[in-house]
């Protein structure tokens, strides 16, 4: 049922709610009260001096009648249907649910909201206890001191008879490893105190504390653009960048995206993509950059811009990430290795030819992302050595997703670790969401 | 002269314990702390038997087990994996690439002992 035929659904509601009788407010606006019952069952239209004097002793906007509150409701209604297709809800009646039930219907929205929060919340989690190789290091580092301190500590206790100079050394020992021990543990708890008060449990390591520095920034640097700002101020005012790593990182970030600003100003590209789709290939030859920078120009446009949003990721041979810009609708994994059938993999496989795929991830309502990715040699070739090859794909978010004419979007994953996918030839390990921890 | 173990492990305290434990025990002992040669240092050494710890730098204990295993002269050479991860899934990682025992840090000098003298009978 459309939205507008629900204006009598909503005035029974409004009216039920007030106490009042369907015969005493068809009286009051001068109708019938068996024209009125037609009206709150949706079968008569309603408009005019009647909707205006109905809303009137509502106590109501006439629009909140003929367009109700529940746009947004129905939105998250439909979203949570989508998350849940195999269900049978049916999706011309998300309106319907919304406008005689609305409160019903914000319980589910709210619901299905609170779902992804807390699936976000485990994705993260549990990429950082599988792939956090600093927990994980720090972990090693703690229980390796520990059973040195043990073992140590357990001769000089269990054994009768050492000679002096051994029994000097453990006890050295034992004194160094305690220092060690102390610092370890300092360092863990700090780690962790400052993953809890992230609040959204995320930044932590250098990497994270720079991708929350980017995303502060919404990876576009105005300063930057103008070729005068200090690198180093901005470094020191952001919040997030707490430890001397992440502002290492930051600051070669941010020392590039400067050089490229210079090559390809943000303005000139805004302007091209007003009227272009973000096309890195044509970006490229229509202002002399290199792909790889094309890309990263495109990608630090204003997400308000005329190019909207858009996501990249680089990674070097191995196929670990070096560059991760997330776009809504396509994760990113923060540690280890994310779905090898990106468009980036492939593109690693097939070094200097260009791909462009469409795609969507599983068990994601995030629409479909046009990729586009290139494998090339960093640096210059050299006969002498091995070329070191660096990926990079941009992920185009492609609005009109049903679009029935485009060709089928490929499914891929985020990573094996939390990917629904079941029959897939590439999986690594088991999916926690298919099979649990 | 007494069985002869060879303990690849990174952590130098750690060695110099298990060394002491083991030298008052009867066997003698040899240590080497990288992962990058330490399939090279165990054919070169031939020891009884090898501990060997799962972190170490350059190499991972489960990459050099497996080429350990994949040598006919090391294929039924006695291991003892050491780790601090007491995961099942870890223990299960270990005895499937060819582990003889798993231990997780931190453990016992009796225990190191004990499982030692079960891998190689005086």
């Amino acid at each position: 049922m459309p939205q507008g035929q629900l204006t009598g659904t909503r005035i029974r509601e409004r009216r039920g709610r007030q106490g009042m009788r369907q015969a005493d407010l068809a009286a009051r606006v001068g109708i019938s009260a068996s024209y009125l019952n037609l009206i709150e069952h949706n079968k008569r239209r309603i408009g005019g001096k009647v909707l205006v004097a109905i809303a009137a002793e509502l106590g109501v906007e006439p629009a909140q009648l003929t367009e109700g509150a529940e746009a947004a409701l129905i939105a998250a209604l439909r979203e949570a249907r989508a998350a849940h297709s195999g269900a049978g809800a049916e999706a011309e009646r998300a309106e319907e649910l919304a406008g005689r039930f609305p409160g019903w219907a914000e319980v589910l929205a709210r619901s299905h909201r609170r779902a992804a929060t807390l699936e976000r919340t485990v994705e993260t989690l549990t990429d950082r206890l599988t792939h956090d190789p600093h927990l994980a290091a720090a972990l090693h580092e703690v229980l390796s001191t520990v059973t040195a301190i043990r073992s140590t500590a357990a001769i000089l206790a269990d054994t009768r008879e050492i000679e002096p100079e051994w029994r000097d050394r453990f006890q050295r020992n034992i004194n160094e490893d305690a220092g060690r021990l102390a610092e370890s543990a300092q360092a863990l708890v700090t780690y962790l105190d400052r993953a809890g008060e992230a609040g959204d449990g995320e930044a932590a390591a250098p990497q994270e504390e720079l991708d929350a520095f980017l995303a502060e920034l919404g990876w576009h640097v105005p300063a930057l653009e103008g070729g005068q700002a200090d690198i180093e101020a901005l470094i020191a005012a952001a919040g997030t960048l707490k430890s001397a790593p992440a502002r290492a990182l930051a600051r070669s970030w941010l020392e590039r995206y400067a050089d490229e600003a210079a090559l390809l100003p943000a303005r000139a590209l805004a302007e091209w993509c007003a009227a272009n789709p973000p096309d890195p290939g044509r970006v490229a030859r229509e202002f002399g950059v290199p792909v790889p920078v094309a890309m990263r120009r495109i990608a630090s446009l204003p997400a308000d811009g005329p190019a909207g949003r858009i996501g990249m990721v680089s990674c070097d041979a191995s196929g670990t990430l070096t560059y991760r810009k997330p776009v809504d609708g396509f994760a990113v994994p923060r540690f280890g290795a994310a779905c090898p059938l990106w468009p980036l993999f492939a593109a690693l496989g097939q070094p200097m030819v260009p791909l462009r795929q469409a795609v969507r991830q599983a068990a994601r309502d995030g629409g479909r992302f046009l990729c586009y990715a290139l494998a090339l040699p960093q640096g210059d070739v050299d006969f002498d050595a091995p070329p070191v090859l660096e990926a990079h794909m941009l992920i185009v978010p492609q609005a009109g997703a049903a679009d029935t004419a485009a060709a089928p979007a490929r499914e891929v994953g985020v990573s094996c670790r939390i990917c629904p996918r079941g029959a897939c030839a590439a999986r690594r390990e088991p999916s926690i969401l298919a099979d649990g921890f | 002269m007494g069985k002869h173990v060879l303990v690849i492990e990174d952590e130098p305290n750690i060695i110099e314990a298990i060394s002491f434990i083991l030298s008052r025990d009867g066997w003698r002992v040899d240590s080497h702390s990288n992962g990058h040669d330490a399939v090279e240092v165990v054919l070169a050494k031939a020891p009884d038997l090898v501990i060997l710890d799962v972190m170490l730098p350059g190499r991972s204990g489960y990459e050099i087990l497996t080429d350990l295993r994949a040598r006919p002269e090391t294929a039924r050479l006695p291991v003892l994996m050491l780790t601090a991860r007491g995961q099942s899934k870890d223990r299960e990682l270990a005895e499937r690439l060819g582990a003889s025992r798993f231990m997780t840090k931190p453990f016992s000098n009796a225990d190191v002992l004990e499982a030692l003298r079960e891998l190689v009978p005086a």
